[in-house]
């Protein structure tokens, strides 16, 4: 039988989910052995070459091409998870919903500290970058999303355990260290 | 200014219990509580600034910023809309040049939303300066902006003749009217005042106590709790000093006979209070009456006063030695969450209207943390009666689990909206007759307000009382020609996500989500899923802590039970998952703001 086949994806996150999933140590090593990899920043791979059977998406939406590559996601995986706060709720990035994107920007392009001079106030509009949302989303509230890892990052057990499940139908094990956040 | 505010905190004994009070004046001297004010306040009490702006950002009639000379305050309530409220706002809106929530540029007018105002039977109807405005129209509102802008004083922009019985005396002049339809034991017109009190002197605490607890009353407020009960926990509580409230809060839309009662039976009121603290152990007590019912201010202290006078308040009550009590007018500043108990004793306390955790109850800790009993206005009117002609005499109204009569609030489709007093145990095709509304223009009734149920035709038979619809006395019809989900569902779904006090995370976040899966069903977004959502989510909201987030998911969930298929011809039947998510809506405003085209 060939092996179960994983993607990955960073959207409005900090890749630190996906440092996250590194951080299972040599487990690392058994995961390879499980499973093979598509499209992921992990592998560098840049487009679905095939349909894949697990999908983990880190961060929410918050622009335009972060709700293309989350629908060719749906697309292409069977099962797709949310990983980690930004994901699930939006996490930090979120901070902006309730601001104005004209103070959004303003701030980003005009006043911010580390702003040389933008006297013309110029805001990116080049026609190849990607539309800012109103809000950042969570993944849920643009697809159908599966399964949801909490955590900012989620623990590499909670991940390890959470693919080992997926892959091998076994009952995941959630112990209380690794699902408690204080 | 400083010298004012100074003078206010005077006037409460620079009592930092009393800041509802301070604020409530400084609000109406200013117009609004500037920065410097709230510092000056949070020094003369010895409190810090930010519990000072706790209280002021919790009520809707405090503001941090100028309101206006002129600040109109237009209900927006389900019959409201009902009566042609769109129309209002919008001439308001155009003739102004303001949106609502704004002040016009010259300081003049402020125009805001607020939540019902107690005036659902003579809709659309607003507060402006303190005054109530009833069943404005679009002219009517041109009227009103034309005035406004020529300077006039507030009294004299009443046109209108002014409503019935008290409403037209000096102390009140207002043009509300009382539209009481039914008078009955509790409303009937002969009583005297007094009678009650000189009755329960010759009696002990105890066998007036025992005279409640005969007549199997329960509370009139909504919970239905035996008043009797309720008094002798209270007297029992072990407690230096015990308080009355008399809850005239009255926010749930759509009930508005505490108003009723407020302006033509106050004494009797008193009455009910007096005997309270009489049976409790009780020498003071409290009424809060909300903010909407300020207008009748004047004139229920000048009732106070002449009871006082008689001595029917005060010391020795009718000569009787250690029979003492005197009552105090405590106004709210817009929060229906005030109406529940534990946050109206907060309110009072001058803090935030936040309900407490529970037990312990107030009849054990309630107003400065002594023993308190909290009572519905009419349960007060009710138990004057009850002491004057016996338990036994109000049983034999009403059923046997709900004795007595109820008062209700009817409003909607009908052609008599007002005050009725039934006896407990009438259906709803008899209100319906008797409110003049035909059976089959009727499609729903609204038992009990927003959190209450909305019921269909097939169950029309059913009958108040608290062994089936049991009910605070809010009825709104709703005609054949509404359209139940968003004329009603969405809007009381709004109302308990503008008016939750924000304490617990269940009633902060899901009416929201349930507000949004409705607004994507009427989209023709939703799919089956978002209606077994709703149904499972609200569940989750009976882990609140007071009865506000409990009831919140009502409007949702009973109209699914009781409406499902306005539900089910709305969702896509050829999908079974839409997220509603909108690219073209979601990208216009950072195109705006870049000038760019939208590539999708
Ligand atoms: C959100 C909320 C609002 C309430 N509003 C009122 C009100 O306006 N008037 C009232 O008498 N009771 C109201 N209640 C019920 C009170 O908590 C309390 O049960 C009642 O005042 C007790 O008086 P009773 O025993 O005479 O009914 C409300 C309860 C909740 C949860
Ligand atoms: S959840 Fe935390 S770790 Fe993951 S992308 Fe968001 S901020 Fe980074
Ligand atoms: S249920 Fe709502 S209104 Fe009641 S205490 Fe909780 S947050 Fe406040
Ligand atoms: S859930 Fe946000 S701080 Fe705990």
């Amino acid at each position: 039988m060939s092996k179960p086949i994983v993607a990955t994806t960073s959207l409005a996150g900090c890749f630190g989910c996906h440092m996250s999933v590194l951080d299972i140590d040599d487990r690392i090593l058994e995961l390879i052995e499980l499973v093979e990899f598509n499209k992921s920043p992990i592998d560098d791979i840049k487009k679905f070459s095939k349909k894949c059977d697990i999908g983990l998406i880190e961060g929410g939406c918050c622009n335009s091409e972060n709700i293309h590559v989350l629908k060719d996601f749906r697309e292409n995986c069977r099962i797709l998870v949310s990983v980690g706060e930004c994901a699930i709720m939006g996490g930090l990035p979120a901070m902006r919903n309730g601001i104005a994107i004209q103070e959004c920007l303003e701030e980003a392009y005009v006043n911010g500290p580390t702003v040389v001079s933008n006297e013309e106030v110029i805001f990116p509009n080049d026609p190849e970058l990607p539309m800012l949302l109103d809000r950042v989303y969570p993944c849920h509230e643009i697809v159908k999303i599966d399964y949801f890892l909490p955590g900012c990052p989620p623990r590499a057990d909670l991940i390890w355990e959470a693919l080992v499940a997926l892959v091998t139908g076994d009952e995941m094990k959630l112990p209380y260290e690794v699902v408690k956040f204080d | 200014m400083k010298t004012g505010v100074q003078k206010i905190v005077e006037k409460y004994g620079k009592d930092k219990t009393r800041l509802m009070d301070i604020l409530i004046d400084v609000q109406s001297e200013f117009g609004f509580i500037p920065r410097e004010i709230t510092v000056q306040i949070a020094d003369d009490l010895g409190m810090s600034e930010v519990d000072v702006d706790q209280t002021i950002s919790f009520y809707h009639f405090f503001s941090q910023r100028p309101t206006g000379k002129y600040h109109i305050f237009l209900n927006n309530s389900a019959v409201a809309y009902m009566m042609g409220r769109k129309e209002v706002a919008d001439t308001f809106t155009k003739e102004l040049g303001i949106n609502f929530n704004e002040v016009t540029p010259d300081g003049l007018v402020g125009l805001f939303e607020t939540s019902c105002i107690g005036m659902n039977d003579q809709e659309p109807a607003a507060i402006i300066n303190n005054r109530i405005f009833t069943k404005l129209t679009p002219f009517r509102a041109k009227e009103i902006v034309r005035d406004i802008k020529e300077g006039k004083d507030i009294d004299d922009m009443i046109v209108a003749d002014y409503g019935d019985g008290e409403n037209r005396s000096d102390l009140i002049k207002s043009v509300v009217t009382n539209n009481i339809r039914k008078i009955g034991p509790i409303l009937e017109r002969n009583h005297k005042p007094g009678q009650a009190i000189e009755k329960i002197s010759k009696m002990t605490p105890e066998q007036v106590i025992d005279e409640v607890k005969r007549s199997n009353i329960r509370g009139r407020g909504g919970a239905g709790f035996p008043t009797g009960m309720k008094w002798e926990f209270c007297r029992n509580a072990p407690g230096e000093k015990k308080y009355i409230f008399c809850n005239a809060d009255e926010g749930e839309p759509g009930t508005f006979k505490d108003r009723v009662v407020l302006t033509e039976r106050a004494r009797l009121l008193f009455e009910g209070m007096v005997i309270a603290g009489y049976a409790v152990g009780a020498t003071e007590g409290i009424l809060y009456i909300r903010h909407e019912y300020k207008y009748l201010q004047t004139y229920l202290e000048s009732i106070l006063k002449a009871a006082r006078d008689v001595n029917y308040l005060g010391k020795n009550i009718l000569g009787k030695k250690g029979f003492n009590f005197d009552i105090r007018i405590q106004f709210g500043a817009g929060a229906y969450v005030c109406g529940e108990e534990s946050a109206l004793i907060e309110s009072a306390e001058g803090k935030r209207g936040e309900p407490r955790d529970r037990p312990p109850f107030p009849v054990e800790k309630g107003y400065l943390d002594m023993p308190t009993v909290v009572n519905n206005v009419e349960t007060l009117c009710a138990v004057v009666k009850v002491i004057l002609n016996g338990g036994e005499w109000y049983k034999s109204f009403g059923t046997t689990e709900s004795t007595g009569t109820k008062l209700l609030s009817i409003s909607g489709d009908c052609k008599f909206p007002g005050v009725y007093e039934v006896e407990w145990g009438f259906s709803i095709n008899d209100i319906l007759d008797m409110v003049g509304a035909h059976n089959e223009e009727v499609q729903a009734v609204q038992v009990g307000g927003p959190s209450g149920a909305i019921i269909a035709s097939n169950e029309f038979n059913r009958i108040l009382g608290y062994e089936d619809l049991a009910t605070g006395g809010s009825l709104i019809i709703i005609g054949k020609n509404r359209d139940i989900l968003t004329d009603i569902v969405l809007n009381f779904t709004e109302f308990f996500i503008e008016e939750s006090c924000g304490s617990c995370s269940t009633c902060r976040i899901i009416p929201t989500l349930l507000k949004n899966k409705l607004v994507k069903i009427l989209n023709a977004r939703g799919v089956k899923q978002d209606i077994d959502d709703m149904v499972e989510w609200g569940k989750i909201l009976k882990a609140s802590r007071c009865g506000l987030g409990q009831t919140a998911a009502n409007p949702i969930l009973s109209s699914i039970k009781n409406f499902r298929p306005l539900y089910e011809e709305k969702i896509q039947k050829n999908k079974v998952f839409d997220s509603g998510f909108d690219m073209n809506a979601a990208v216009k405003e950072s195109c705006e703001v870049t000038g760019r085209v939208p590539n999708i």
